[in-house]
């Protein structure tokens, strides 16, 4: 096989989630009424693609950082109550004069590689099962979000969060810009780090990685920790869209969810091992296109979440297919 | 199976009664820690020991109980059923919904509510054993699907229709004087849970499954029907939950299921069934479902805002596990 070849086996899932966005979102500009009504023109694209792009990061940030975990074999239910506490603490802190507000948002992302760091220790050192770790924790970091911010309030600096939600020179979303610049400083050299190699190692077989010598605990503790940050920058970009702060049990869970459907169409197995975090981003964006294509085509806004339901349903069944390529029955069982 | 390596391994107390010996340090812990609830909550208020203050706690604790009962199947298979917030609320609308089309929709209610969540769970249950597809994910779909079909049914507020008088005798009356039905309901489905999972070829297929779906399969199980049966089950048990809360509340809500997702999940593990499958028995079930329940009440009777008990829920659940959830050391 050519090298060619190896590197689109590799990348199967990822093309695969660009690809059905790109499909969705051509559909989604095409029949947008700005479009239909005026033509297609610049400044229409570049508004449709900027409120598009600020629903879609944040879901694209809480989809990376489930994606760092789940690439490890395992799975956070606590993501959605990071990116929750994170926004309510962002309420109180990323204020005042640039100083303050630089501080606060470093106090706001050490505040999600803490949450991070308690979930990967508690995974690692008290060796408990992920899932009932990260409830467990979900739930406490759900408590001190509502300690913060009983009722819905708060605000953030507005110089910061227009600049960071706008547009750059009146052209490109500035979210993409920062969801980019994310990218090229946490996961590029995430996964071509020695720990992000053994991540993979691990989600594949932990055993295996353990026998070869691989970093099992270092890869494992370095994505859980950095899963907390990004799910914590997701939390910072709610506050900036929202100017306020809300500790609401329903919105954390949502997240939650959505960003594991969201990981799941952008290819990335929730056996673990394989996938990338470009692939959740854009199974994050296609996620979030398919809710905004209802509402293009007139449909009742109660039919949405059956729709949603409906194509995650058939997004995650096509899966099966790989089912008439077993040979052999006991392939069944993986 | 996995039970028989328990009776070897505490094989310390020769002079206990058989069944204490059969019981796992696990359950043991839940129960010892449910008698600490109790005498911290009698320490704060004099009424905690009291039969009717103990007896409203097992009638809130059957809802929770019926619904975990059902989500001990599929955890004890390897696999969990996230759809229990909207298979709960869909047991809820729908029974109330047929209730409403006269007196034969008031008997059929309670059966058609059950028989929706039988169709959910089968819908999870041809995903995960024909289609293959990881449970968390299938179930996670089908519990929008179900959410999207509520929605759309009620117009995105709470319907209209009212729980019918018999689904509000199950939850609230009483057959036998001092005994709410609610408990009642749960110990019929506890002990058939039981019979079901220590009598049955299907229980041992269960157990079977979840240590090594691969060695059932070459044992001669059908696999797939088992498990497929055993997510029906669960739909069946989450709407029956749906079905008793509704009764209790005297109509269905949009939201009503969305808080016993995590602790029906909670109160398996608890009770020492393992999150990988295969090992488990349901009177852990119970002691996690009563310890839960129990830890809410203590600290709602406490006036411990939200927010601590959030908090204090969370730390409860850390530190059982680590006291005897631990996996063994990978060497």
């Amino acid at each position: 096989m050519k090298e060619w070849r190896f590197w689109l086996a590799e990348q199967r899932g990822t093309l695969m989630a660009v690809a059905i966005f790109v499909v969705m979102f051509a559909v989604y500009v095409l029949n947008h009424p700005a479009i239909q009504s005026n033509g297609f023109s610049v400044t229409a694209l570049s508004n449709i693609s900027q409120t598009a792009a600020n629903k879609g990061v944040l879901l694209a940030f809480v989809a990376m950082a489930q994606t760092l975990v789940v690439l490890t074999a395992g799975i956070d239910l606590s993501v959605g109550m990071t990116f929750t506490l994170t926004n309510c603490l962002a309420s109180w802190i990323v204020v005042g004069d640039p100083l303050q507000t630089a501080l606060g948002v470093v106090g706001v992302l050490g505040v999600g590689l803490l949450c991070g760091a308690i979930n990967g220790a508690i995974v690692i050192f008290g060796r408990l099962q992920p899932i009932v770790t990260t409830i467990a924790t979900g739930a406490i970091y759900f408590g001190v979000a509502l300690l913060l911010r009983p009722f819905p309030g708060g605000s953030v600096n507005n110089d910061l969060a227009d600049l960071l939600t706008g547009k750059v020179f009146d052209l490109f979303p500035a979210s993409l810009i920062v969801l980019a610049v994310v990218v090229l400083l946490v996961w590029v050299p995430f996964s071509r780090s020695v720990s992000g190699r053994a991540a993979y190692a691990v989600g594949s077989s932990e055993i295996a990685a353990y026998m070869s010598g691989v970093p099992v605990r270092r890869a494992k503790f370095l994505a859980y920790t950095l899963s907390g940050l990004l799910a914590s920058i997701g939390g910072l970009f709610l506050t900036f869209f929202t100017y306020t702060g809300e500790a609401a049990l329903a919105s954390g869970n949502t997240y939650t969810l959505f960003s594991i459907a969201a990981v799941v169409l952008g290819g990335v197995s929730l056996f673990g091992g394989r996938g990338s975090a470009i692939g959740a981003i854009f199974g994050a964006f296609a996620f979030r296109t398919i809710g905004d294509l209802l509402f293009v085509f007139n449909l009742d806004p109660l039919w949405q979440p059956l729709f949603q339901g409906v194509v995650l349903m058939i997004a995650v069944s096509l899966g099966a297919f790989g089912l008439f390529r077993v040979r052999n029955r006991l392939e069944w069982f993986g | 199976m996995t039970e028989t390596a328990h009776q070897d391994s505490d094989g310390g107390g020769g002079r206990l009664p058989p069944f204490l010996k059969r019981l796992d340090p696990a359950v043991l812990t839940a129960f010892a820690c449910i008698v600490l609830l109790l005498l911290v909550g009698s320490l704060y208020s004099r009424n905690f020991l009291s039969v009717e203050y103990l007896l409203q706690q097992l009638k809130v604790a059957s809802f929770l109980g019926v619904i975990a009962t059902g989500m001990m199947l599929v955890v004890l298979i390897g696999q969990i059923d996230l759809s229990v917030p909207w298979v709960v609320t869909t047991g809820a609308m729908m029974a109330s919904f047929a209730s409403s089309f006269g007196p034969a929709g008031i008997v059929l209610g309670i059966p058609f509510g059950i028989f929706c969540g039988v169709l959910l769970g089968l819908l999870n249950g041809f995903g995960v054993a024909y289609l293959r597809i990881p449970s968390m994910i299938i179930t996670l779909a089908t519990n929008a699907v179900a959410q999207g079909l509520m929605v759309v049914y009620s117009g995105g507020f709470s319907p209209k229709d009212t729980a019918s008088a018999p689904m509000r005798y199950l939850a609230t009356g009483f057959l036998v004087p001092g005994l709410p039905n609610a408990v009642i309901m749960w110990i019929v489905i506890g002990v058939l849970a039981v019979f079901l999972l220590t009598r049955t070829t299907f229980g041992r297929a269960v157990y079977g499954i979840g240590n090594r779906e691969r060695a059932a399969y070459l044992s001669g199980i059908n696999t797939r029907r088992i498990v497929m049966t055993t997510f029906a089950i669960s739909g069946a048990l989450a709407a029956t939950g749906g079905i008793l809360l509704a009764g209790y509340a005297s109509k269905a809500a949009q939201s009503m299921g969305d808080a016993y997702l995590l602790p029906s999940i909670a109160a398996v593990v608890l009770g020492g069934t393992s999150i990988l499958g295969g090992r488990g028995t349901y009177l852990g079930t119970v002691a996690g479902v009563i310890l839960i329940t129990l830890l809410q009440s203590i600290l709602s009777v406490m006036q411990m805002p939200e927010a601590g008990r959030q908090i204090i829920y969370g730390l409860v659940i850390v530190g059982m596990m680590l006291l005897y959830g631990r996996e063994r050391l990978v060497r």
